[in-house]
């Protein structure tokens, strides 16, 4: 256990980062503060072969400034304009990390729009990549602010498919989804073995019915107990190097 | 052939009515100047093919669209555009959203001539229920299905790089060429504006033959257009004019900043646009 006291936020890019232990010589792919600093942390950790792009259009070796480009220093490893990365999608070395305005106990996963799709109450950014990203490769969610009004019953428009369309699917098309865990500022979801999600572990100072009240649908445990805090090594990582302007404070407050 | 044009002249490419597709990607590298010309004509009903920015938001907010079709509508650095939330929200405005690979794979097809492209990408997702026309190919190979993408052609690209001859090769020097070139070959006929037309000699004086994005087959009219993907970024010309992004969002707040903002700025020629960013910037520079 560390002796410097972490903030939830510190827990959360730990546990994050934990995500993309084991996947290997991929390419990284994180949208949010969060789960963009838990992909640096994880390459200058366990995971070293993990591949970074600046989030334009070049791989680089090492950590690149947070909020910065490859234009703001760092060595170059790669080119990756935005077309390649379909290329690297499609091939399947790749991992995401994706936020998620609604999602539901399958780990459908809805960014596009609220309400009507036809005419909804609200636009959000669409699709993206969701629906390529999780038939091809393996896709965690990271959901800053666990809600009810996150966590649905059923989502208005699935983006990223969940395990149970996957699983309904007949042919061998479908063979790469791979939905791995489902990370909030409250705790580490995964899915059992029915393809729902449940509880794995609850970040220190979180109660499980804490948890159960922010779900809009019933979510079982077992749990396995609570989120590991950072080392002391990670914590300096966090603070002296990787996010020294402490945006990660501004995704998950307190 | 000298393929020069004036951007007064855009109109002899562009009608109502058309399929139009818009080069850059988000609020990067924009025909910006391209479409406040369209915002100038009486051009409208236009179905916008677009990794959309602040191009497809202006052409919403001015009534002259009747779909889109996108991967995305985003401002990069403000995750959403006012004009096309407003377009949904209020008008229902029709829209094809499709998943962003797919929507290079319905362009590559369009380039490509071909009717559609397999991807898995949209398999069991919500767009092939939001877009009922879309079918599944079963390989013929093995027991794989894929979604059909089908191929987009454009009767018009609009697309702006920051170098180009008047013959029409057109190079970009930033760090992503995005998707012009497929748009450009997607397309009956390609409007291309650059920072400067330079001599061919010119092109490749400084900057590597594989910066020449574009070639002269597959453009039809060159439009000089300095400062023409503003307040997009042009890099490594200029980047993104964030102040002045904020604006444009900022007036969308209602209809009565709207219309300043349509005064301001929208009102007389690119010149004039031109000259009114410019003087944004004046009291900054003489205060410091």
């Amino acid at each position: 256990m560390s002796v410097l006291a972490a903030t939830r936020a510190e827990v959360c890019v730990v546990a994050c980062s934990d995500a993309w232990r084991g996947s290997g010589e991929v390419l990284a792919h994180a949208v949010g503060t969060v789960p963009t600093i838990s992909a640096r942390l994880a390459r200058l950790t366990h995971s070293p072969d993990l591949v970074l792009s600046d989030g334009e259009a070049f791989l680089m070796s090492s950590p690149p400034p947070l909020g910065g480009t490859a234009a703001d220093g760092g060595t170059v490893e790669g080119w990756l304009p935005f077309r390649s990365v379909f290329d690297v999608l499609n091939a399947g070395r790749r991992h995401s990390m994706m936020g998620a305005s609604q999602i539901d106990r399958y780990g459908n996963q809805n960014i596009s729009r609220i309400g009507d799709p036809q005419r909804p109450k609200r636009q959000l950014i669409g699709a993206r990549g969701a629906p390529g990203n999780t038939v091809n490769h393996r896709t965690d969610y990271w959901v800053a602010r666990h809600s009810p009004r996150v966590f649905v019953e059923a989502v208005d428009v699935v983006c990223g498919v969940g395990n149970d369309r996957a699983r309904a699917h007949r042919t061998r098309s479908l063979r790469f989804h791979d939905l791995g865990v489902v990370l909030t500022n409250l705790a580490v979801l995964g899915y059992d073995a029915e393809g729902r999600l449940e509880i794995r572990t609850l970040h220190p100072g979180v109660r499980v019915d804490e948890v159960r009240a922010q779900t809009g649908f019933p979510l079982a445990g077992p749990v396995d107990g609570v989120t590991r805090v950072p080392t002391d090594e990670e914590l300096h990582l966090i603070r002296e190097v990787l996010d020294p302007r402490g945006l990660r404070d501004r995704e998950v407050p307190g | 052939m000298d393929k020069t044009m004036q951007l007064a002249d855009l109109t002899s490419h562009v009608e109502s009515g058309m399929t139009i597709g818009i080069g850059g990607w988000g609020s990067r590298r924009k025909p910006m100047a391209l479409v406040r010309q369209l915002l100038r004509s009486d051009v409208t009903d236009l179905t916008v093919v677009s990794f959309g920015g602040p191009d497809v938001g202006l052409l919403c907010a001015a009534g002259k669209v009747r779909r889109v079709i996108y991967g995305f509508v985003s401002l990069d650095s403000i995750a959403l555009d006012p004009h096309f939330r407003a377009a949904r929200e209020q008008h229902g405005l029709p829209v094809t959203e499709y998943d962003e690979g797919m929507f290079v794979a319905a362009l590559r097809a369009g380039a490509s001539r071909l009717s559609f492209l397999p991807t898995r990408a949209g398999l069991e997702s919500d767009v092939l229920t939001l877009n009922p026309e879309l079918r599944t190919v079963a390989s013929p190979y093995d027991d794989e299905v894929y979604v059909a993408v089908p191929g987009i052609r454009l009767d018009v690209a609009l697309i702006h790089l920051n170098r180009g001859d008047a013959h029409g090769n057109g190079q970009y020097l930033g760090p992503d060429p995005y998707f012009d070139d497929v748009f450009a070959m997607a397309a009956d006929r390609c409007v291309l504006s650059v920072e400067k037309i330079v001599d061919t000699t010119e092109l490749t004086a400084a900057a590597p033959p594989q910066s020449l994005l574009v070639s002269r087959m597959f453009v039809h009219a060159v439009v000089e257009a300095p400062n023409g993907a503003h307040f997009t970024s042009c890099v490594p010309d200029y980047p993104r004019d964030e102040a002045f992004q904020k604006r444009y969002v900022d007036a969308a707040g209602s209809g009565e900043s709207w219309r300043a903002f349509e005064a301001s700025y929208l009102a007389g020629d690119e010149a004039q646009y031109q000259e009114a960013v410019r003087a944004l910037r004046v009291p900054e520079e003489v205060t410091v």
